[in-house]
């Protein structure tokens, strides 16, 4: 991997980065007045006054925006309306939290997905591809807050074996990310069963088969590899759809990860807090996004060809 | 000497989707010697990729193969189980076929690819494999070795690829090599290169070779015998040298006169009138009699079996006579 490669990335990482904090910014600025929001009704002008200089909110848009970035750029994510806590440090409470729910749901999601995907695959237009298609149908079509009421309704309420909310044990974890993790994984089995059928159609498969090549070898060794190019583009593509969905789930069943968290910011004009939730889901994606690259130069050999600049 | 192949009344038959039962190989014999060159010959869907196919055990499990006996270096693979047989052809038998480039595992080196092939015909250690390897890569013509098995197949030409095909090929002297249309998609110098390689290889190894192509052309620089398949049947077999001089059957006869030839401007090529049967509406009687000029009322109505006339067998029943 070339340095102008990385170079070229870590440009465009930044630009995607400042595209998402400046479009926050604005928009969480037109959308209605934060002091009004916090502030009981009949507090007196004077008060509100106060609250707006110690906030910035006095002064125009343009001079908040390049103090914003001016502070950002000194690590300084502001300080959080409501409490008067270090608006990073109260979202990097959380952090844990959500990475804990959404690697289980990550994990969960392909760990199910890509061997039911290459199973259906292998036996294409049997009764038991057909079966396995119409459950990831299914759990692909099922919007992820019915799913996660249905299960605290069946788990919790009826047969009581599972808490319907918090995070204290392993048990609490585990209902949200089945929540999460599902339309994922159904996605996920959809796309690695197509990308093992083309695979399996390929002119090397028979190759492997004429060179004498078991099943296994076959499988593993030949069409694996290949197959896996697709699955890691598009997982990659919807780990942001993942931490989106993360949010509900996490309102749902009251996990407190910063997806609850970015709810009730966002409700009551915390901008700081929004302003910070919004920025570290961005750095995610990107680092996400890089880590997909970085996998597909390790699991293609034409990209790689590629990046070393060679034809 | 026995034959190192043989087949006996090889038929395949494919049950399609909707119930039917085609069979794009019907009754076909065949024998091949070590060290000798067997042409199989014919236009688009005559069966002689399917031929390939069934011989190599590649077909799919809905293909149905039948055989009255299929021998490969002394076994008869018709009466193995389906395991036994496999581990005959992975020792005994290769197979080379058209597009070399998607025939390569795009995310495996060249290297990788050759000594898998090593390990799994002879066996040995990786490393051995990999010398091995380098040293067939070597052998079929590909320049710096070192490099080459380094190398993944989008890097290099199609020729290329086609030597790393052969070499995988050839890894551990199989018997016999099938080569299926191996050269189709070269160019027409780099075509000839592959030929002769083929063939040096085959004097080295001894191994008899199974050329399918539609290419008269390369059947006559190449082969020793032919065999002309029309419909799933083969129409005419024989020495490469009687039938090119004298071919017995119509479907021959208009196949060499079709070819364009460099020395003779012509304006008009023969050309042989009309198709193929489709493969699920075979006529009765002869495959060929609804193009054939001799054709008459009893083409019609029986199928002619493939019989001895002179130096060859042709399946006709008014063959044309030698030096027509």
């Amino acid at each position: 991997m070339s340095v102008r490669f990385v170079i070229v990335k870590l440009l465009r990482a930044i630009l995607t980065i400042w595209l998402v904090v400046t479009f926050v910014f604005f928009v969480l600025r037109l959308s209605g007045d934060p002091v009004a929001q916090l502030l009981p009704d009949d507090v007196d002008k004077q008060t509100v006054q106060f609250y707006r200089e110690l906030w910035g909110l006095d002064q125009p848009v343009g001079v908040q925006y390049l103090r914003y970035i001016e502070a950002l750029l000194q690590g300084d994510l502001g300080i959080s309306f409501r409490n008067n806590l270090d608006a990073f440090q109260l979202v990097m409470e959380r952090v844990p939290k959500t990475a804990l729910l959404g690697g289980t749901a990550l994990l969960f999601a392909l760990g199910f997905g890509i061997p039911l995907g290459i199973y259906a695959a292998l036996h294409r237009d049997t009764a038991i591809d057909r079966a396995i298609m119409s459950v990831a149908v299914f759990g692909f079509s099922l919007p992820n807050f019915f799913l996660g009421i249905m299960l605290i309704l069946i788990f919790s309420l009826q047969l009581r074996w599972l808490p319907s909310s918090g995070s204290g044990t392993w048990w609490h974890l585990l209902m949200p990310a089945v929540t999460l993790g599902t339309g994922f994984g159904a996605q996920i089995a959809r796309y690695a069963r197509s990308a093992m059928i083309d695979v399996t159609n390929r002119a090397y498969m028979r190759t492997a088969e004429a060179k004498g090549a078991g099943q296994t070898r076959k499988l593993y060794v030949h069409a694996l590899p290949n197959a896996a190019i697709p699955i890691v583009t598009i997982t990659g593509m919807k780990i942001g759809e993942l931490l989106g969905w993360a949010v509900v789930t996490e309102t749902v069943f009251a996990w407190p990860g910063i997806g609850r968290l970015l709810t009730s910011a966002v409700a009551m004009r915390d901008l700081a807090v929004v302003q910070c939730i919004m920025l570290i889901l961005a750095v995610t994606m990107v680092s996400a996004n890089f880590i997909v690259d970085l996998a597909y130069g390790w699991l293609d050999p034409r990209v790689r060809a590629q990046r070393q600049g060679e034809r | 000497m026995a034959p190192v192949l043989a087949a006996q009344g090889l038929s395949v038959a494919i049950s399609t989707r909707d119930g039917r039962t085609v069979t794009p190989v019907r009754n076909i014999s065949l024998a091949l010697d070590a060290g000798e060159t067997l042409a199989i010959v014919g236009e688009s869907g005559c069966g002689k990729t399917m031929t390939c196919l069934a011989l190599s055990g590649l077909l799919p499990r809905r293909a149905q193969v039948t055989a009255t006996s299929l021998t490969l270096a002394g076994e008869d693979l018709a009466t193995l189980d389906r395991r036994r047989a496999r581990e005959v052809r992975r020792q005994r038998l290769a197979v080379v076929f058209q597009d070399a480039t998607n025939g390569l595992n795009p995310v495996k080196s060249v290297g990788w690819q050759v000594a898998e092939a090593v390990r799994l015909r002879a066996g040995g250690s990786r490393a051995a494999a990999s010398a091995e390897a380098q040293r067939l890569i070597g052998r079929v013509g590909l320049p710096d070795p070192a490099r080459i098995m380094r190398a993944y197949p989008h890097q290099l030409s199609g020729g290329m690829n086609q030597r790393a095909m052969i070499a995988l090929a050839v890894a551990g002297n199989p018997d016999v090599l099938v080569a299926d249309e191996a050269t189709t998609a070269l160019d027409v110098t780099v075509q000839a290169q592959i030929l002769t390689l083929i063939a040096e290889l085959q004097r080295e190894v001894g191994m008899g070779v199974v050329f399918v192509t539609h290419d008269l052309g390369i059947v006559a620089q190449i082969a020793d015998r032919v065999a002309v398949m029309y419909a799933g049947r083969i129409v005419e077999s024989g020495p490469v040298g009687e039938i090119f001089a004298a071919p017995r059957h119509p479907y021959t006869a208009g196949l060499i006169a079709s070819l364009p030839r460099i020395d003779r401007r012509e304006r008009d090529l023969s050309v042989i009138e009309g198709q193929v049967p489709p493969i699920d509406a075979m006529p009765d009687g002869c495959a060929f009699a609804p193009r054939c000029q001799r054709a008459a009322d009893d083409c019609r109505r029986t199928s002619p079996p493939l019989a001895r006339l002179g130096g060859v067998h042709a399946a006709c029943l008014h063959p044309l006579r030698e030096m027509a």
